[in-house]
């Protein structure tokens, strides 16, 4: 039987991200949480390799300073066989670092492996360090930005988006693979499967239970800080009786900016 | 106090990246920071006959460049390059590492940054020291929504620089040493089998100065037309948001936060909603234009210039009446 770890961040929704205006200041505590997009990507891609091979199991693996239950009752609704989650309070300034050093350190508990699939980066951070990270920590064989990816025998075969080319590579498993978005649209669970999910169990450990050395989860960086950025546009609405009459207008208005015609 | 031992050490800006443009970029941003810090700037250089290549280095600021000329790392290869990184910059505790942000080098940068047991900080838009000599990193961060200035605690600091956030210095001539390296490469844990390139116009759209962009507000895709007629007169090219690529296929590549960022001269965005991850893409434009028939959507709050209106009215009248104007 093949194993196949999917690294699923809880993040925050950036969608419903409010920003305090007189201080630029983004209002995160408050903001609702999900699973990372591309982390959901890599779980629909995990589900579509059980279907296609039958006899895989898929388990999902969390670290969050926060309460993850919620995220992790998806993920299983979605079709995992069981969630992990390194739930420890002290993990709240934990940086990429320190992150996939737990992560590694999780898996390294669970012990077996064929494949470890995670997002590309995720939704709210956006570092898209963490996976390449883990792959060192575990000595991995490494594909980044897969859009296609398929299991054969003991090879995963990957075709990844490069700047200017579409390269397939494949390595023995096990491997960590990280995909984009386009990888694949990602199910949503219906009733039954919410339903069968709770059934599903979620092991959560602590620091303590993975022997987490302290100093090793000190963050690398410091955020200095984080503000919404100044947004000076003129916002000038250009109207008219028809159409010919807005675009003669628009059409003055960019000549006179010097950015059309030479 | 370990991270306070680790500040101390490292000495040299170093500069690296799979693809040579970038690196020069990188150069002049470094350039500077190693002035500021009074220390040298290297460039590693890594692939098969390229000795000409340290040249262009040297002249776009390099005092130094570390080069691995073999045959066996002339194509990308994670392991061998990472190791030759991890050799060099174990050796010369470099104080401050940019890597370029290229989909080979993000990863190596986390990689090395892992194996020298340090911080990483990916895609900075904008480089400074402090009075510390502490390197600081701005980039966007929640989907958009924010920029976040971070700094280091440990040494090497280690930064990726995406493509075009600085800009390839004047090459001058310039005195600079070639150091010429012998190290062992590791093998490889993964194999190419195969490499297509991808079919992308010979303009790079952020080259462009000119970018006429769609989104859902498109029907269907030979529509597009109406935006390869108005970029042809404006002498641009025709961009898309995320759905039109991803979702509907029509587009090979994509404006925003996970697709292309680019800064022309003019961006008009046409039925494109303003999601804040496309934004996030176009907020180096000098001058946004948005067409839209919601009034309500939030593409009007980032633009110079917003109509509500049917980009299918719109765009042959605009393209019209640039034409009409500039006679």
């Amino acid at each position: 039987m093949k194993r196949i770890i999917v690294c699923l961040k809880q993040a925050v929704d950036v969608s419903q991200l409010k920003v305090d205006p007189s201080t630029r200041q983004l209002v995160t505590a408050s903001a609702p949480r999900k699973i990372s997009d591309f982390d959901k990507n890599a779980l629909e891609e995990a589900i579509r390799t059980r279907e296609k091979l039958g006899d895989v199991e898929i388990f999902t693996l969390t670290v969050s300073a926060e309460d993850a239950k919620a995220v992790l009752r998806e993920a299983l609704a979605m079709g995992a066989d069981k969630a992990y989650v390194v739930n420890d309070a002290s993990l709240k300034d934990v940086d990429t670092s320190g992150t996939a050093y737990i992560l590694a350190e999780a898996i390294k508990k669970i012990g077996y492996y064929s494949l470890i699939l995670c997002g590309e980066t995720s939704l709210d951070s956006f570092s898209g360090l963490v996976g390449s990270r883990l792959a060192e920590l575990l000595s991995l064989p490494q594909i980044t930005s897969v859009r296609k990816v398929s299991v054969e025998g003991d090879v995963v075969i990957a075709e990844r988006t490069l700047e200017d080319a579409i390269e397939t590579v494949k390595a023995k498993m096990p491997a960590l693979v990280s995909v984009t978005r386009e990888i694949n649209q990602p199910r949503i669970p219906s009733l039954m499967m919410i339903m069968k999910a709770s059934k599903k169990e979620i092991v959560t450990w602590t620091n303590a239970d993975l022997s987490i050395q302290k100093e090793k989860v000190m963050p690398k960086i410091e955020l200095v800080e984080v503000l919404a950025p100044k947004t000076e546009r003129k916002k000038i609405r250009i109207t008219g009786e028809s159409a010919a009459e807005v675009a003669d207008k628009l059409a003055k208005a960019l000549i006179e900016e010097g950015v059309v015609g030479r | 106090m370990e991270g306070e031992n680790g500040m101390s050490e490292g000495r040299g800006v170093w500069v690296f990246s799979d693809k040579l443009d970038l690196a020069l970029e990188m150069l002049g941003k470094a350039r500077e920071i190693a002035d500021r810090l009074q220390t040298e700037l290297a460039a590693v250089l890594i692939g098969n006959n390229v000795q000409e290549k340290a040249n262009e280095l040297i002249k776009c600021g390099a005092d130094k460049v570390y080069l691995v000329d073999n045959p066996s790392v002339e194509h990308f290869q994670a392991e061998a390059y990472l190791g030759v990184l991890h050799n060099l910059a174990g050796n010369y505790k470099p104080e401050i590492f940019l890597i370029g942000s290229t989909k080979n080098g993000k990863p190596l940068a986390a990689r090395l940054a892992t194996r020298l047991e340090t911080g990483c900080v990916p895609d900075c838009a904008r480089l400074s020291v402090d009075e510390q000599r502490r390197l600081i990193g701005e980039r966007i961060t929640y989907g958009g929504n924010a920029v976040a200035k971070v700094t280091f605690k440990t040494k090497p600091q280690i930064a990726t620089v995406p493509a075009r956030a600085f800009e390839k210095p004047e090459p001058k001539e310039r005195v600079g040493q070639l150091v010429k390296l012998d190290v062992k490469v590791d093998e490889a844990k993964t194999e190419v089998v195969e490499t297509k390139p991808l079919e992308t116009s010979s303009v790079r759209i952020e080259d462009a100065e000119v970018i006429v962009s769609c989104g859902r507000g498109l029907g269907k895709k030979e529509d597009r037309v109406l935006l390869d007629e108005l970029a042809g007169v404006l002498c641009g090219q025709v961009g898309c948001s995320r759905p039109l690529a991803e979702d509907r296929k029509w587009f090979s590549e994509w404006v925003g936060l996970s697709g292309h960022k680019v800064k022309p001269k003019l961006y008009i965005a046409c039925g494109i909603s303003g999601v804040i991850q496309h934004v996030a893409g176009i907020r180096d434009a000098k001058v946004i234009v948005a067409i839209n028939k919601d009034e309500q959507a939030p593409i009007f709050e980032i633009a110079d210039y917003g109509v509500v209106g049917d980009l299918y009215q719109i765009l042959p009248a605009l393209k019209e009446a640039i034409k009409k104007q500039l006679q």
